[in-house]
């Protein structure tokens, strides 16, 4: 035998995955998503969901080859994922160059800066919306409505539910009459559902979410630890209040169907570097998420609080991962002598 | 039957079982062995031969020294040529004994005959010396010599035998083969085992991809009293000790101790077929089942090979040196070694041999952790890898001793299942190493 043979450690076999399989499966879980929003903001929609990929992946490719001059790793996909979220997070008429500033935001501040993909504290997409929600405020809150049937004619734009909501908090009008005057007589959750309603590219509609995150669970990109903690957290709290005083709140399921609830729980809060490591650790976290995000809608001053909610828990991330760490196998106390 | 397992943790690697349906063949005897008189987890033997010495098979050549130690038989008739520091299979050079063959002739004493001996007339004492005299040590892959857990310390009651018939790293199949194939003697190998132990019951775990092993033996325990088959959903590791105990009797193995603590003890189907040769036959462990396999093997199969062959010869019965040969591994994928040379020698931990092709010979390029958390979902034993990992590369041994690291089986789950390839593994246990070291001194202060 003339070759040599290979050493390394076991094991000596490895499972079919990569970091690129993963992003992947979340870029085409975001699929259902896209569609419905080219659906609902034609060509806006796809003008500025190119722009955001394009702008990130050029971005990320630029810092790496000419600031870090490390390892080109712009293939595993991950710049576009980062792209597609932080276009799911605007409003489809975004001008051209806000989303730019967004991109560098993004990719270069929020994920680069701190070591590039997998070092990056923050959500890069939700620092990013943040940054431009405070620098932009017109821009980023004039919502296009959504024309069905893939619209190629100018937008007209108004506010989202959540926004009329919070309008109509401020002049005391009782939650019962806001809601009938936001959803007329008959409140139809199912045209919600579908997306028909002013919103961010991305989250108007909470079926086409939902699709792509039971293609990410059974792909096992998700677990259901931080979903269903927030979910059940954030509508268990607006369901209480609602009990309380439905004079002041409104249903519950007006806050499940409006707003980035959806977007958040199923692709924001489930970013794997930004979020806790433990299933226990990961319940804490979507509890938390989902508490701040009511706290904010019911008595913050922004009309939506999931961007929010999920940047402070992220920041708690670390925190958490010390205080909840997996259940051990055969758990007794350390001894040490 | 409904099916067990273990309950966190663990991973499904592809079976890869090609060797299955190949009876055991027997490898012919060598020109040459080498038998390493550290064979066995413990103290290593002492030399009772030495060069120009001529040998019987069976003959002892090594004795036991102290109390976690084994005694090592002549695998093999003939001259000792040299007594030499040899490469075994972990790559560490050791003392060992090279025998030039001639043709076998077994000590007078041993029974070679093929006929099973059902009945047992020893007394427990006996049962205990002689497993320790004969060498028998767990062929499951510790190799820890089975006297020793034979005897129940003080305080401690042993209710349960388990008998380790998982197998569950992929292409292995010597143990698939012995059940099949010397279903008796395991039979009764455990039934002198449950006598040694003073137990009523013993449990067969065999994972539900041997169903023709199921069934073979649960219709044969139906003869032996007290002995049952547990059938049980395929997941890797559920070989590991713990895990077995944990999939068949729900109890837990607390940190840091052994089965006994949970009333258990568990030895390997291959063991329970060594303690009926060495308690009824009179006959040292000297051979054993070894799988040949992998995808880089031309025929793979399963052989009953005497201890000191080299494994060249195992690979040359196999259909000889693959071309695209490019990783040996001694042991199965997941927890096996890669071999330095494939003249090492066959030893009692042997179970399988596994030609990997030059392809699949390569670990996949690594990336930052993207903070998945897949390795702490599929460790087995509830620890963080990817921060015992970050932990061991600082040297910060007092949080990684904090964050259990010694509890880790070293079952690769997580390097295996890491999307981005890193080798969480590989820092775990040089984190071991080191945190065992620093344990033990703080002992003897």
């Amino acid at each position: 035998m003339k070759s040599l043979l290979t050493i390394s450690g076991s094991p000596h076999i490895h499972a079919d995955e990569s970091v690129r399989k993963i992003m992947f499966t979340v870029f085409y879980a975001m699929i259902p998503a896209m569609l419905v929003s080219l659906y609902f903001f034609g060509l806006d929609a796809l003008r500025l969901l190119l722009l955001s990929v394009a702008a990130c992946v050029a971005i990320e490719y630029l810092i790496q080859k000419y600031i870090l001059k490390g390892d080109l790793t712009i293939n595993d996909g991950s710049a576009i994922v980062t792209g597609v979220l932080l276009a799911f997070n605007v409003p489809a008429n975004l001008p051209w160059w806000i989303i730019i500033i967004g991109a560098v935001v993004a990719i270069g501040i929020a994920k680069m800066a701190f070591g590039g993909i997998g070092k990056n504290p923050f959500n890069p997409a939700l620092v990013a919306r943040v940054f431009l929600l405070m620098s932009f405020p017109a821009q980023m809150t004039s919502w296009p409505v959504p024309q069905p049937n893939f619209p190629l004619t100018d937008v007209i734009t108004g506010a989202t539910p959540l926004g009329m909501l919070k309008g109509m908090s401020y002049e005391n009008i009782p939650a019962p009459e806001a809601l009938q005057q936001i959803m007329g007589d008959a409140p139809n959750y199912i045209n919600y559902l579908i997306g028909f309603q002013g919103g961010s590219l991305g989250e108007i509609s909470a079926i086409a979410l939902l699709l792509g995150a039971v293609y990410m669970f059974f792909r096992r990109v998700i677990t259901w630890h931080i979903p269903i903690s927030y979910l059940v957290s954030a509508i268990g709290f607006a369901a209480i209040m609602w009990w309380i005083d439905p004079s002041q709140y409104v249903n519950p399921l007006f806050h499940l169907v409006t707003g980035g609830l959806m977007l958040g729980i199923f692709f924001m809060a489930t970013d794997m570097v930004s979020s806790p490591m433990s299933a226990r650790g990961q319940i804490v976290y979507g509890v938390g998420c989902g508490v701040i995000t009511m706290v904010i809608r019911f008595w913050g001053s922004y009309p939506e609080g999931v961007s929010f909610a999920i940047l402070i828990m992220n920041a708690f991330a670390p925190l958490i991962n010390n205080a909840f760490k997996p259940v051990r196998f055969g758990k007794v106390e350390a001894v040490k002598s | 039957m409904s099916l067990k397992t273990f309950v966190m943790g663990g991973v499904h690697p592809p079976e890869q079982k090609i060797s299955a349906a190949e009876a055991i063949r027997i490898l012919p005897l060598p020109k040459t062995i080498t038998v390493p008189v550290s064979q066995h987890l413990g103290a290593t033997a002492a030399l009772e031969v030495k060069r120009g010495d001529l040998v019987k098979t069976g003959q002892l050549l090594a004795k036991a020294t102290g109390f976690i130690s084994a005694n090592i038989h002549s695998p093999a008739t003939g001259k000792v040529a040299k007594i030499d520091v040899v490469m075994n299979q972990s790559g560490y050079k050791r003392t060992s004994i090279i025998i030039e063959t001639t043709d076998d002739e077994w000590m007078d004493d041993i029974d070679t005959s093929p006929d099973l001996l059902r009945e047992i007339t020893l007394s427990k004492k006996e049962i205990i010396d002689r497993i320790h005299n004969m060498g028998v040590v767990g062929l499951g892959g510790a190799t820890f010599p089975v006297y020793v857990k034979m005897m129940v310390p003080e305080g401690k009651k042993a209710e349960l035998l388990l008998i380790n018939g998982v197998e569950c790293e992929p292409y292995l199949t010597a143990d698939h083969r012995l059940m099949l194939e010397r279903s008796d003697e395991l039979m009764v190998g455990i039934t002198i085992l449950m006598r040694a132990l003073g137990v009523e019951k013993a449990i067969i775990g065999i994972e539900n991809n041997k169903p023709d092993a199921i069934e073979k033996l649960s219709a044969l325990s139906q003869k032996y009293p007290g002995i049952s088959v547990q059938a049980l959903k395929v997941k890797y590791p559920q070989g590991g000790e713990k895990q077995l105990i944990k999939a068949v009797t729900g109890r837990e193995v607390p940190s840091g101790k052994l089965p006994i603590e949970v009333g258990c003890v568990v030895d390997n189907v291959g063991t329970a077929v060594a303690v009926y040769e060495a308690v009824q036959k009179n006959k040292p462990l000297i051979e054993r089942i070894v799988t040949i396999t992998g995808k880089a093997a031309k025929r793979p199969g399963n052989y009953l090979v005497r201890v000191g062959t080299p494994i060249s010869a195992l690979i040359e019965a196999a259909g000889g040196m693959p071309e695209n040969l490019g990783k040996v591994v001694g042991g199965g994928p997941m927890m096996g070694k890669a071999l330095m040379d494939v003249e090492a020698p066959v030893v009692k931990g042997s179970s399988g041999v596994l030609l990997m092709p030059d392809e699949e010979a390569h670990r996949v390029v690594v990336r930052n952790c993207i903070r998945c958390s897949r390795c702490t979902t599929v460790c087995p034993m509830g620890l963080e890898p990817y921060l015992l990992a970050q932990l061991v590369k600082h040297e910060k041994w007092d949080k990684a001793e904090d964050n259990r690291i010694m509890d880790c089986i070293e079952c690769g789950s997580c390097h295996y299942t890491c999307p981005s390839g890193r080798p969480l593994l590989d820092y775990i246990r040089l984190g071991k190493t080191k945190v065992g070291t620093i344990i033990r001194t703080r002992g003897k202060k």
